[in-house]
Order: structure tokens, then sequence, then C-alpha cells
């Protein structure tokens, strides 16, 4: 092979001649050479082994392993398959982080639940509609600790961008031939998958506070997990494309999280509010991906139509019932805008 | 300041465009300019090396050309596409070892190779063929379900470069190699380096701030304060500087520096214990200063000029001392690497 390097430079330019650094006509050969050709070459493929077959040709690889087309909905579709694919081996890896974020929605139904629960059934109603009428508070309380299984886990996935940020792998992604949307909407697909996967966990318990385990109801509650999932791990994402640092994730917590969840239905009836908060759990998105799961798990129990107005009525625009359609549309419009002004923030270059 | 010319004189002699071409590209951030206007070309098939100290403006120049990075002003074409206007066709030809880890620690070594070979499109068919060529190169076969959180930083560095080869690029980013490795390793590593120019015919671009790695290359440009200073041969470069350099030790060194003035009319330093002098032909004024010098001396050395002589010589301070100024810049370098990312 020859080569030319007939550039401009200060100095004459040179011939390149590749010998010119091992042959002993090198004269300084600089030590740090030296010392390379004495070491062993363990392992590299200069001694003809099974391995070193495609090298050959003329001494060189065939540099064609890249499709040079590209750029098409089909390698974007890869990108975010393989992206997709990273979050659940991770996921299914860390056993640790599966059992412990299992710890807290259980500790919310079981202790605060049932704590809730001994004094609702001693005063024997709630705001004087009773609430005896065979359900248990927490059967109540299930599908709002479902959607906050849900809502930590996939801000958790998302913000896990941050430290893919901080540990340089997020370089690696962007770097890659695609678009940068593709590796945006992987994680988010993928956040989203993990997030579910995490709430069906949950689902299993169900039995344990008195919610049927009837296919049709787990059914409509995985659907309506996943469209949560989907809906959050975008925001988490929209979020953290604006965080560069890994303390800033305890202002997320602090300032979009917990009053995402508080104010989402997850823990108390909507119905019979103050006016303030009434207004503020309206604009809190996750109510409307609490709503028809709660609703799903209301109309699996045989209670009075009374109790399950109270407890499951909350939702209204200006005294107006949504229907668990709108409310479920609403989530994944909401979802779809966010994901992709997280997908421009993160396409911009420095 | 050597600036590139699209054709040569006889046109012909350019026919194969350059892989890097860089026109008087600049980056700054607020104040900072981190990268002042470099222009300079990378033949097909060359290792190019940037040598200079912290802070240099080494990594920005190869973040603007990997497309990371959008430049303040000036023009880069890789292998003949623009770093502004056609980043996934960039993107599509270049491989990057980066200056710090970006593998996923959680993974196994064949995990994140797996990983990048999806993500670039490597056909299913030579995935498997490929991944076990570049992991028996670096020598990490042996290790591929290992998890990457359990290697050395050593291994690491190896794994990276190993997966910058999986597609086949056609130019390779390399941001310090080797730093912070042992010198076995170090040397390993370049091992890998002159194995795949051979193998693979791919154009190298790679930064050091190590003197004795950037005699490596094909050509250096030294870089310093965001501004190619020097550029050519590290043969060249060396010749250009001209003088060789004779080193004395002494009981009693100012006597020594005495004699040198009075006798030879020569202007002494004293570095690091030894009494330093710069000749023309350093082995011929050997014999003369020991017929003329008259004062006791205990060691003679001399050599050729050193690209430590070269970085001097352009920029009036050794390496050493050129990475000593820019060690406040450094101290806010973390939070610098995180800004730097998004
Ligand atoms: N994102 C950023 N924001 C502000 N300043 C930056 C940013 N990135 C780099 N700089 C500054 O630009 C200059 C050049 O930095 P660069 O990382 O390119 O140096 P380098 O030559 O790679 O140094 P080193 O050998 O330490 O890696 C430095 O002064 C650095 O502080
Ligand atoms: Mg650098």
């Amino acid at each position: 092979m020859t080569r030319r390097l007939k550039r401009n430079q200060r100095v004459d330019p040179v011939t390149i001649d590749n010998e010119r650094r091992v042959g002993p006509g090198a004269g300084g050969s600089p030590p740090a050479l030296q010392a390379a050709q004495a070491l062993p070459r363990s392992g590299a493929p200069v001694s003809p082994g099974p391995s070193s077959g495609a090298f050959d040709a003329g001494g060189v690889l065939e540099v064609a392993a890249v499709r040079i087309a590209g750029g098409e909905l089909r390698d974007d579709a890869r990108a975010a398959l393989v992206v997709w694919r990273r979050e659940l081996i991770r996921f299914f890896r860390n056993r640790l982080r599966i059992v412990t974020s299992l710890a807290q929605p259980v500790l919310f139904l079981f202790v605060l639940g049932t704590g809730l629960a001994s004094m609702v059934s001693k005063q024997g109603s709630v705001h004087g509609v009773a609430l005896g009428a065979g359900i248990d508070f927490r059967t109540f309380m299930f599908p709002g600790v479902v959607g906050m299984t849900i809502l930590f886990t996939a801000i958790f996935s998302a913000v896990s961008i941050v430290w893919d940020r901080e540990f340089g792998f997020l370089r690696e992604m962007l770097v890659a031939p695609v678009r940068r949307g593709a590796i945006i909407v992987g994680k988010c697909i993928g956040g989203a998958t993990v997030a579910t996967l995490q709430g069906l966990l949950m689902l299993a318990l169900a039995g344990l506070v008195h919610v049927p385990y009837s296919p049709l109801l787990l059914l409509t509650l995985v659907g309506e997990m996943a469209l949560a999932a989907f809906m959050l791990t975008a925001f988490g994402l929209m979020l953290a494309a604006r965080i560069t640092q890994v303390e800033s994730f305890q202002v997320v917590m602090q300032f979009f999280v917990l009053p995402m969840f508080f104010l989402s239905g997850a823990l108390f009836p909507l119905s019979n509010l103050p006016q303030w908060l009434a207004f503020l759990t309206k604009v809190d998105p996750l109510s409307y991906a609490v709503d028809p799961m709660r609703r799903a798990v209301l109309a699996h129990m045989a209670i009075s139509a009374q109790t399950r107005r109270f407890l499951g009525g909350g939702m209204t625009w200006n005294g107006w019932r949504l229907p668990v359609g709108l409310e479920l549309g609403l989530v994944a419009i909401l979802g779809a805008v966010v994901l992709v002004i997280a997908s421009r923030r993160f396409a911009k270059p420095d | 300041m050597p600036r590139a010319v699209a054709d040569g004189p006889d046109g012909i002699s350019d026919r194969v465009p350059p892989s890097i071409e860089v026109r008087d590209l600049r980056k700054s951030y607020g104040d900072i300019e981190a990268v002042r206007g470099v222009s300079f070309e990378v033949a097909v098939g060359e290792t190019f090396g940037f040598l200079g100290p912290n802070g240099a403006g080494k990594s920005t120049t190869i973040s603007m050309l990997c497309t990371l990075t959008e430049p303040s002003s000036g023009v880069a074409r890789v292998s003949g596409h623009d770093v502004v206007r056609e980043r996934l066709e960039v993107r599509r030809r270049i491989g990057l070892v980066f200056q710090d880890v970006t593998l996923d620690e959680y993974l196994t070594a064949e995990e994140n190779l797996r990983f990048h070979a999806d993500l670039y499109g490597v056909p299913k068919d030579i995935v498997a063929v490929r991944l076990h060529q570049v992991l028996e190169m670096v020598g990490l076969w042996d290790r591929r379900s290992g998890l990457v959180r359990t290697f050395s930083g050593g291994m690491k560095r190896r794994l990276e470069i190993a997966r910058g080869l999986l597609h086949s690029p056609r130019v390779l980013f390399l941001d310090e190699p080797t730093v912070g490795l042992d010198p076995q390793t170090r040397a390993h590593i370049w091992e890998y380096i002159e194995q795949l120019r051979r193998r693979e015919a791919v154009t190298i671009f790679l930064t050091t701030h190590y003197m004795d790695e950037a005699e490596h290359c094909d050509r250096i440009g030294i870089i310093d304060g965001g501004e190619i200073v020097a550029m050519g041969t590290p043969e060249a470069l060396k010749a250009e500087v001209g003088l060789d350099r004779i080193e004395l030790r002494a009981q009693d060194q100012d006597q020594v520096v005495g004699a040198l003035r009075a006798r030879f009319g020569l202007e002494p330093t004293v570095i690091e214990g030894a009494v330093t002098i710069r000749v023309a032909n350093g082995a011929e004024f050997v014999p003369r200063l020991f017929g003329e010098l008259g004062v006791p001396v205990l060691s003679v050395s001399v050599s050729r000029p050193t690209l430590d002589d070269v970085f001097m010589t352009f920029t009036g301070r050794t390496i050493r001392d050129a990475e000593a100024s820019t060690s406040e810049v450094n101290a806010t370098r973390p939070w610098m690497r995180a800004m730097r990312s998004r």
C-alpha cells in the first residue's frame, strides 16, 4: 500500500512507510515501541489462528461491515429496539432493585392502608358516606398504589439517562449513526416496559386486598398501566434532558414526582375536595391514569352505586364525568407530546 | 499557520480526497476559546496525532469532528462529509474511543459489543465473526462474559478500542487511548494500533500528551492553547529544532557554567540538576569539550532533539510546565464533563 502525504506542512513532507518504525533502520525507535515488540503478543491474531481467517485477503479486512445506506425508519426502529433491550437486561440483572422498589408500595398499601382502614371502619364513614358496604379501604387504595409503583419506576428509569450521561454511555449512544429521537424512543419504551413489569408484581398482590383475579380486569389494568408507564417515562425523559448532574434527581423527586403522586388521588377519593385542591388534582396528569384503573377495580366490586360514585367519581370537568376512553386518550396524547419534546431536547448538539 | 490547499499543483496528486479536512475550525464556550482556528488534513490511511497539554483543545476538536459538538465557525469534513450538515453520514464512517470510559458497566463485554453492533447495523451474519476478531485482538475473548464492572482500567480501555473497531470504521478517533495506564498496557495498546494500521487500512486520529507516543504517528500537530503551533512528521519536527542537547553533570555546576560561557561562548541552562547546552552537532562537539573545558565533569550525555525539545521550541515551555499552568482550569473539569456531554 502506498500512501501519499502531500499536504502543506510546516516541514518537508516525508513519504510514510510503515516499516520505518519497526525496521532496523528506524534509528531512534522510541522506547515504548521497543517494549511493545519485546512483549509476547498474547491473544493477538498475528499468529494465524482460527479467528484470523477473515483478516486476510491482502492483509486488509474488507471495510464494508456497515451498510452505508440508511438513516431510514428501519435503522431507527432497530436502534430503538437495542436501547429497549438494554433497559430490560439491566432491569432483570438488578434483582435487588426489583425487590426494594416493591417495598415502598407494599408499605403504603399494608401499613398506611391498614391504619387508615381501621380509622375509616371505626367511624363508619368518610365525609358522611358509608364505606362499610362491602369495601376495604385498601381495595380502594390498590389502584393508587399500583399507579405509584409505575410512577416511581418509570421516573427512575427515565432519569437513569442522567447516569448514562454521567458515566459516558449516553455519548456512545448519541454518536451512533441513527437519529437521536430513536434512542430516546427506545429509552422511553424500555422504561415503560420496566415500569409495567414492576407494576405487574404489585398487581400479583391484588388478592390480598380483595381485588378479584378476573382475567378481564387484569388485562384492562395491564393495558392502563402500560399507557401510564409510557406517559410517565416520557415525562421523566423530558425532565432528564434538562438535568446535567445526578444530584438534581432530588429536585425532580421533590418538585415533580411527589406532588404528582399526592395530587393524583392515589390515596384519597377526589370527590368533595375543596376547590383549590380539586383544581390541582385535575392539572396532575397522573390523575388521568389512576382514575381509569380505579374505575376498573370498583366495577368488579359489589358495592352500592352511591359508594362507587363517591370513591370513583372524582374526575370531572365542570361537573361532567370524564369517560375512561377520553382519560386514556389524554394520557396517550400527553405522553406522545412530551416524548417529542424530550427527543428535540436530546437531539441538539452542544 | 499551515493551510490546507484543495488541489495540488499537478491536479492529480489530490484525486483521493483526504480522510479528514479541517479549515479554520473554532469553538468557544462563553469566554473560553477552546479551539482557535485549527486547519489540517489527514490522508487516507494515515495516523495523525494531536500532541498537547491539558486543556489544549484536543478533545474539543475530536468532539467537533465526531459531530457531538457544533463548531462555532469553520469547516470540517470527515470521509468527505461535512460534520455539521451531514452528521449521520459522518457518524456512519467513524469509530470513536472517548477520553473517559463510555461502557455500560452493568453489561458484559459481549453485551456491550452487541449493543454497538446492533446500533450501527452491522449485518447479523458477520457480527459473530467480527466480535470474535476484535475481542481476540485485544485479548479479551476469554473474558467476554464478564461484567465490565469487574474489569481493570486497561481491560476497559482495550474493550473500548475493540468496540470502536467493531463496525469497521474508515476513520478511528482515539482520545488519549493510553492515559492512566501502566507502561506495559500502554505498549500493548500501541501494538494493537499498529496492527490496525496494517490490517484495516484505517485512518487514525489520536490525541496524546505523551511525547513518546507521538512518535508512533505518521504526522503530528502540536496544539497549545487551542492553536496548532507546529505540524509535520516527528522526524521533520525534530530536525527543525536542529540543535542537539548535551547534559553535563558535575560536582561544581557553577564552575562548569562559567567555563562554558568563557571558553565556548555558550549560554547554558540548569535543568533538573544538569547543565544543559544546545549545539548543532553534539557528537563532534564532545571531543572539543573535553579538550578545552578544563574543569572536572562527572558525566556527559548527548541526545538528539526530542519532541520535548520541539514542544519547547514552539511554545517556549516544556509540556510539564504547560500542564501545571492549566491545573486550576482542570479543577473544574468533572463539572465541565457533565456539561459537555449535553
Ligand atoms: N463544555 C464545556 N464548557 C466550557 N468549557 C469547556 C467545555 N469543554 C471544554 N471546555 C474548555 O475548553 C478547553 C479545551 O478543553 P479540551 O477538553 O478540549 O482539552 P484537552 O486538550 O482535551 O485536554 P486534556 O488533555 O485535559 O483532555 C479547556 O479550557 C476546557 O476547560
Ligand atoms: Mg481531552
